[in-house]
């Protein structure tokens, strides 16, 4: 396939086999910068694979993956991080021995760090770098209404804040592109809500290109201009999130349902 | 204000060496030859445990064949310096070149911790990629193979012969100025971006790769570091204790080790520095315990083993009722100290 310019991302022919369970199957994309992605699917369709393939969490079994037009298929999660792909998890992965702030210096500093002789002589430069990592730090706690609690120890946050430091820790990368892995799963309505609000002002304030995955239906329709549709590792329908809501094939297999569920949780938090 | 918050950050290092200075200079005017001896095993147990803490606390990589960079320091460091008669006599089959050399301590202290940093290098280069466990069960097997390449490698190591001769080059000093450089090292490192990826590589690998830690790399830098400063140990240890053969180096010094580690807390500098206090003191009252004694018309007769009975009974409670150790993987606060002493002087003074 031919290379598009202007192209963020190209993904071709994506395949991840698991002893024989076909978990991803000729996933395709392209992503222009500043888009909003949304992929939905039911439980098990092969969403969070897409993620850790991406990442250099997993490898593929097939197929190519190009970020900025450099290959990354086969590059280890650590070198795709430094060239800016962010992401969260779906289960939360905080470093627990931490505070908040240290969890997002933690990111920061992969781009700002003293060496290791200014460090071991305690230069001054190494106190002015660890200071300057702190006060950036709180900053973007700020943005999240997270300064105020800069010192806790991260896994002592109520579960909402901790999906949020998440966030804030991917952003501290400074990452092109930013993977939410169900940004919003086990949160309230509200809580959902201010992720969104919160989703929308990080996209425009720090230009990022978004990837989410997320099975609160109202949140991806209105968040996202482009929705892939997985099912059992595939794509079955991709569009506008009208397009994709009008389309038979996404209502038999996945949006009945959740729709359903929606309006339950609706009844039940109403 | 820029100056007055440098000056500031340097009071509690300032405070800490005088004191540190003080007890040192008292120790070695005032104490008996007994008492300087375990001072001595004390500032030697510290860099052992301290840098072990490096490794072991901090990426959670828990290795125990630490005592085996111990062995190649002490070894190296003595062929250094053992006088050229002695060489002549005890080492009759050394090279030509190392025949003739007699080193002063500090370049053959520094020559042996770069000898068991490159060894650090190239065995961890395989062993970082493994997983928790496995790194352990190897660390275990780089030990053994310690062993016996000491006891087969004649011509440099006498085999399983004792290695005596060795100058007694340690003294309180030394032994304490490179016991506060490596608290002083490792707390530096824990406290910075370095320290920061360790321990995130520790807590969680799959998130600190996301965010672009290169966790073999960062294990590695304290495998490293950790081996250097475990090899200057050792080159003390050789120097302080003059005679040694490859069994002072095996199961019983690096279980002596990780019980002090374990029972100060990984992680916690402070904590290890607690750790070897308690230990050491404990096992050498311990040990006079053994020889048996009276208490009135009661007759406690000798048991010789007692002193590491408990020290393991010691270990198992600690790891049963406070797994994370003494201080929990937390820091004393020094600054903290010294601004409520300060604090409550001013409050005494305006009263
Ligand atoms: N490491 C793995 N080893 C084996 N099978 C796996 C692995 N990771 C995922 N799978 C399987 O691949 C399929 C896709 O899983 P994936 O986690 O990508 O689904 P998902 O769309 O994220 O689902 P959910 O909405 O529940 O998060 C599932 O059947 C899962 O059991
Ligand atoms: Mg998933």
């Amino acid at each position: 396939m031919d290379r598009e310019e202007g192209c963020l991302l190209e993904i071709d022919d994506l395949s991840k086999t698991f002893k024989g369970l076909h978990a991803v199957e000729n996933y395709h994309l392209r992503l222009s910068p500043g888009e909003i992605l949304g992929i939905i699917g039911p439980n098990g369709a092969g969403k969070s694979t897409v993620f850790n393939l991406l990442t250099g969490h997993l490898r593929p079994t097939r197929g190519s993956i190009r970020f900025r037009g450099q290959d990354i298929t086969r590059l280890p999660p650590d070198r795709i991080a430094a060239l800016g792909i962010g992401r969260t998890f779906q289960n939360i992965r905080l470093f627990a021995s931490m505070t908040v702030l240290e969890n997002v210096v933690s990111a920061r500093q992969l781009k700002e760090r003293s060496g290791i002789i200014a460090t071991l002589l305690s230069w001054p430069s190494f106190h002015r770098t660890e200071q300057r990592l702190a006060s950036e730090a709180t900053e973007n706690l700020g943005l999240f209404g997270l300064a105020d609690r800069a010192g806790k120890a991260a896994t002592s946050l109520p579960y909402g804040d901790q999906r949020r430091l998440e966030i804030v820790r991917a952003l501290a990368l400074g990452p092109t592109l930013l993977l939410l892995d169900e940004p919003t799963a086990g949160m309230n309505n509200q809580e959902s809500m201010f992720v969104l609000d919160l989703i929308r002002r990080i996209r425009d304030q720090y230009k990022l290109t978004i990837i989410l995955v997320e099975h609160n239906m109202p949140l991806v329709m209105q968040l996202c201009e482009r929705i892939q549709v997985l099912n059992y590792g595939q794509i079955i329908a991709e569009g506008t999130p009208e397009q994709v809501r009008a389309d038979p094939k996404v209502v038999e297999s996945y949006l009945g349902r959740a729709m359903e569920d929606s309006k339950d949780a609706e009844a039940r938090n109403g | 204000m820029a100056m007055s918050t440098r000056l500031q950050r340097l009071i509690p290092p300032a405070v800490m060496i005088a004191a540190l200075a003080a007890i040192l200079g008292a120790t070695d005017l005032v104490a008996g030859d007994y008492l300087q001896r375990i001072v001595i095993i004390i500032g030697i147990n510290v860099i052992l445990v301290a840098s072990l803490n490096l490794s072991n606390g901090f990426t959670g990589v828990f290795s125990l064949g630490h005592v085996g960079f111990m062995a190649i320091g002490a070894y190296a460091a003595s062929i250094l310096t053992l006088p050229v008669h002695l060489k002549a006599v005890n080492l009759p089959d050394l090279p030509g070149w190392l025949q003739g050399v007699a080193m002063p301590f500090l370049p053959a202290t520094l020559i042996a911790g770069l000898i068991a940093m490159l060894v650090a290098f190239a065995v961890g280069l395989s062993l970082m990629r493994l997983n928790g466990a496995y790194i352990s069960v190897a660390t275990l097997g780089f030990l053994v193979i310690v062993q016996v390449v000491l006891v087969n490698w004649d011509q440099f190591t006498r085999g399983a012969r004792t290695f005596a001769g060795v100058p007694a080059y340690a003294t309180i000093w030394n032994v304490w100025i490179w016991a506060a450089l490596t608290v002083y090292v490792v707390w530096r490192i824990g406290a910075s971006a370095f320290g920061r990826d360790m321990r995130a590589a520790r807590d969680n690998e799959i998130a600190a790769l996301s965010l672009g830690v290169s966790v073999i790399r960062s294990r590695l830098l304290a495998f490293c570091m950790s081996a250097f400063l475990t090899g200057v140990a050792g080159s003390l240890w050789a120097h302080f204790i003059t005679s040694f053969s490859p069994k002072s180096f095996f199961f019983t010094q690096a279980f002596s080790i990780i019980t002090m580690l374990v029972i100060g807390g990984l992680g916690s500098v402070s904590g290890s520095v607690i750790g070897v206090f308690l230990i050491t003191v404990l096992s050498e009252l311990l040990r006079n315990a053994e020889r048996g004694f009276d208490i009135g018309a009661l007759h406690l007769p000798p048991i010789y083993g007692a002193s590491q009975i408990l020290m393991a009974v010691l270990f198992v409670l600690v790891i049963v009722f406070k797994p994370a150790g003494l201080m929990g993987g937390r820091e004393i606060d020094i600054r903290g100290i010294l601004r409520r002493i300060g604090a409550s002087r001013r409050g005494k003074g305006a009263a």
